[in-house]
């Protein structure tokens, strides 16, 4: 048997004192070998990352390590100096992070990028590292590698970007590639090309890949070994089929179960209501771009209705014409009977209360300087309630949240990101809507927490009867969520039905892309 | 965030040197009457340029006779150095103040208005790029003399060529805040918009704008002083630490204490207030926070 390119063993990094937990990472081993990926999977806080930047040498400087081993090819990285550190950087570990745009030097071009390194870590003459970085450039399939050495990074798309920083990343065949979340920020048809990527490199150089990812289709598509942390500890560590189709621990069946599956529940039947919010042919122009084009839709009481699409869709464009928060170029939107689309900010006003929003980000969606009574009782409170009034119903609807009441007088800072959206849904309910937009509403959040904020929409929905627009980048949260979708594409709405339908035969070309690009479609 | 603010300012150490020279400041000025000071204004003719340290019976104008320390000297009119450096700390301290409060007053309601209103923006900004384009001082020189020379004006003069600077910050803290998530909340709660302004954007700009109104009180404190000493501040018999140096200015050679003696007390508040910024805004802004993931 070789010796693993990287063998961990009970390592331990100490958090500050006052953190919530004494240890980021406790008791980890593992052992990784050429060829092999090992996928960490956790939720926020769970201690992945901590884990890959141990590696790298890159800890921060508030974290301690407090005891383990950690070997690369043999060598301990624990003891090894930071000049020794920077030469392994690159040369024997390569990483590759989430936001490949903050990984590059965004006033260098990208084939100087590259070139950096093979100067830093060899002595070949500039024409050898030339034609070695557009070797590279052609090998992780970036169209005219001419073209990309010249450009900046602004100037590509978020897919070659990551690419770039992969190339950079393998330009010296590192026999450990250290990946951390590395297509979380892209789309998913990005994504899939992505992981392709990352797997048919690895086949030629027979590099070890550490994977770092919260998401289990990610697993599914790449994995051969499976970490999986919570709070710190290794919960469960085995081949992938053992870990995802007979785990052992409980928290890694509570992960498995929290992830939504990709085929619809049966429908639902609705009752043929008036539309609550009704949009014919609404567009959207930005000076000569056009972000929305001819986008209709329909929503009745009960009813969700879900928006699907991947970033510069026009999805959002779409949900912020139709709350009205941005003026549309053309069209009609209806709240109930009245027609919004040209009415002025004060006539808008009295109809405010009827459609309600939820948006992506828990920690911007709250004023960090108002306590979360204030927030909630603005809206009753500008809608003619009295204070004490708006008060009750503050409370009463922080209960509905199963949040305590005492949280009234508390900071948005205090909570969770799923408590924070728990905050915003009441503070969406406190004007008694008619219909509730949740803008990605659950994409910021872990597994587990996105689960219960789904559970606590539907309970909202079946009690008040709101139609719930749900826009959203991700397949699986809609199949489990929506009565019908719609799909969008370029600014347009390419395709929608039942969501049943969509999935089970996707008409359009786009769509039917889209739902092969979802990762572990087995799972 | 494990400590609070207060304890975060204060474990500062350029917050806990500003606030200290500061509240010396602030005392000296307040109690400025019952520290050895004779009325600075005064000027008794037995006692021109006496050197620091002199005693002697200083001659009041209403006629009586004290007993007194010259203890920094007296200038070339008899008047005691010491009484009117002290003295001119209220002024200075007034003028810093007051001209921060009216700059960031002024400037928060015109970024506010240019910030969130497209249709004002363009207006407001260029008016500001003109009154950018005139030098502060002579600014300053052009609304004293057209006003006439008090402190009021004094502070209006020092204020209003601060505004556009405060205007611009206000203005792009406004652009991104507008933007922010629980802005389009409020918008869609139906909040009124001045509402939006005072209870969401304001508060969260106020950071930012607090760190400015240091950096424009040192700058008028300063600017004051050169005032003065240009003779175009204050009128000669006030005691302001300019009008001290001012008169000074021509026998430093012989009588140096005169330009100095104000000038350690005006370094220092200078200083002080600019190290009280730097440290407020380490800790207020999130760029500057070491955060803890």
């Amino acid at each position: 048997m070789t010796q693993p390119v990287l063998h961990v063993d009970r390592l331990k990094v100490a958090l500050p004192n006052g953190a919530d937990r004494p240890m980021a990472v406790q008791d980890i081993s593992l052992q990784l070998r050429a060829g092999e990926t090992l996928c960490v999977v956790g939720e926020s806080g769970s201690g992945k990352s901590v884990l890959a930047t141990t590696l790298m040498g890159l800890l921060d400087k508030e974290l301690t390590v407090a005891g383990g081993v950690v070997q690369l090819q043999g060598e301990s990285l624990l003891d090894a100096s930071q000049a020794r550190l920077r030469a392994l950087r690159g040369r024997a570990m390569g990483m590759v992070f989430q936001e490949p745009m903050t990984a590059l030097n965004p006033v260098m071009r990208c084939g100087e990028q590259i070139d950096e390194l093979l100067r830093t870590h060899t002595d070949w003459p500039s024409s050898q590292r030339r034609s070695a970085v557009l070797d590279m450039l052609a090998l992780v399939r970036l169209p005219d590698p001419e073209r990309m050495w010249q450009s900046y990074p602004h100037q590509l798309s978020g897919g070659q970007r990551q690419r770039i920083v992969i190339a950079m990343a393998m330009v010296m065949k590192p026999a450990l590639l250290i990946c951390d979340e590395p297509t979380t920020a892209l789309d998913v048809t990005t994504q899939k090309d992505i992981l392709q990527l990352i797997q048919t490199l690895q086949q030629d150089t027979g590099s070890a890949v550490l994977f770092i990812t919260h998401d289990m289709g990610v697993v599914a598509d790449i994995a051969d070994q499976v970490l999986v942390m919570h709070r710190g500890v290794a919960v469960e560590l085995g081949s992938r089929d053992q870990v995802l189709h007979s785990p052992q621990a409980p928290y890694t069946r509570e992960l498995l179960a929290a992830v939504p599956s990709m085929t619809p529940p049966p429908a639902r039947s609705l009752s043929d209501t008036p539309a609550l919010l009704r949009a014919l042919a609404v567009g959207k122009t930005y000076n000569t771009n056009r972000a929305l084009h001819d986008a209709s839709l329909v929503l009745r009481a009960g009813e969700t209705v879900g928006v699907v699409g991947e970033s510069g869709s026009g999805k959002s464009t779409f949900a912020r014409c139709l709350l009205r928060l941005i003026d549309p170029s053309g069209g009609e939107i209806f709240w109930g009977e009245d027609e919004i689309a040209t009415l002025s900010e004060a006539q808008l006003r009295p109809l405010r209360h009827r459609v309600q929003v939820v948006f992506q980000d828990p920690n911007r969606s709250l004023n960090p300087r108002m306590t979360v009574g204030e927030s909630l009782v603005e809206g009753a409170r500008n809608f003619g309630m009295s204070a004490f009034a708006a008060q009750a119903l503050a409370e009463q609807l922080l209960q509905q949240v199963q949040l305590p009441t005492q949280a009234m007088g508390r900071y948005p800072r205090q909570f969770s990101g799923g408590q924070r959206q728990r905050i915003a849904i009441a503070r969406a309910l406190a004007c008694r809507p008619q219909v509730l937009v949740a803008d990605e509403a659950v994409s910021a959040l872990d597994v587990s927490v996105q689960a219960q904020i789904l559970q606590l929409l539907r309970q909202v929905q079946q009690q008040y009867g709101v139609g719930l627009l749900f826009i959203t980048h991700d397949l699986r949260v809609a199949a489990q969520l929506c009565d019908s979708v719609i799909v969008m594409h370029q600014g347009q709405i390419v395709e929608r039905g039942p969501t049943a339908d969509v999935y089970a035969q996707p008409q359009h070309a786009y769509t039917r892309s889209l739902m092969a690009s979802a990762p572990g479609v087995s799972v | 965030m494990a400590a609070s603010l207060q304890s975060r300012l204060w474990d500062h150490g350029s917050v806990r040197f500003g606030v200290a020279v500061l509240a010396f400041m602030v005392i000296v000025a307040v109690l400025a009457p019952w520290l050895g000071t004779v009325d600075p204004a005064a000027m008794d003719a037995n006692h021109i340029n006496k050197a620091a340290g002199m005693a002697g019976d200083f001659a009041l104008p209403d006629g009586q006779v004290l007993a007194h320390t010259f203890w920094l000297g007296t200038d070339n009119f008899g008047r005691d150095i010491y009484s009117r450096v002290l003295y001119g700390s209220r002024i200075s301290l007034v003028v810093g103040i007051a001209t921060a409060v009216l700059a960031l007053g002024l400037g928060g309601v015109c970024g506010m208005l240019a910030g969130y209103f497209r249709s004002v923006d363009m207006l407001l900004m260029r008016f500001m790029d003109g009154l950018m384009a005139i030098p502060a001082v002579l600014l300053a020189i052009a609304l004293v003399a057209a006003l006439g020379a008090n402190v009021v004006t004094v502070v209006i003069a020092i204020a209003i060529p601060e505004v556009p600077r405060v205007t611009r910050l206000v203005r792009s803290l406004v652009l991104t805040l507008r933007e922010e998530p629980y802005v389009e909340a409020a918008r869609a709660l139906a909040t009124p918009t001045p509402v939006i302004l005072w209870r969401h954007i304001l508060p969260n700009a106020m950071a930012p704008l607090l760190v400015q109104g240091t950096f424009v009180a040192a700058s008028a404190v300063l600017t004051e002083a050169i005032l003065s000493f240009l003779g175009l501040g204050l009128p000669p018999d006030v005691p302001t630490w300019g009008n001290i140096m001012a008169e000074g200015r021509v026998q430093f050679s012989q009588q140096p204490g005169n330009v100095l003696f104000p000038a350690l007390f005006l370094v220092p508040t200078v200083l002080a207030i600019n190290l009280l910024g730097d440290g407020l805004r380490d800790v207020l802004d999130p760029k500057f926070a070491k955060r803890v993931g």
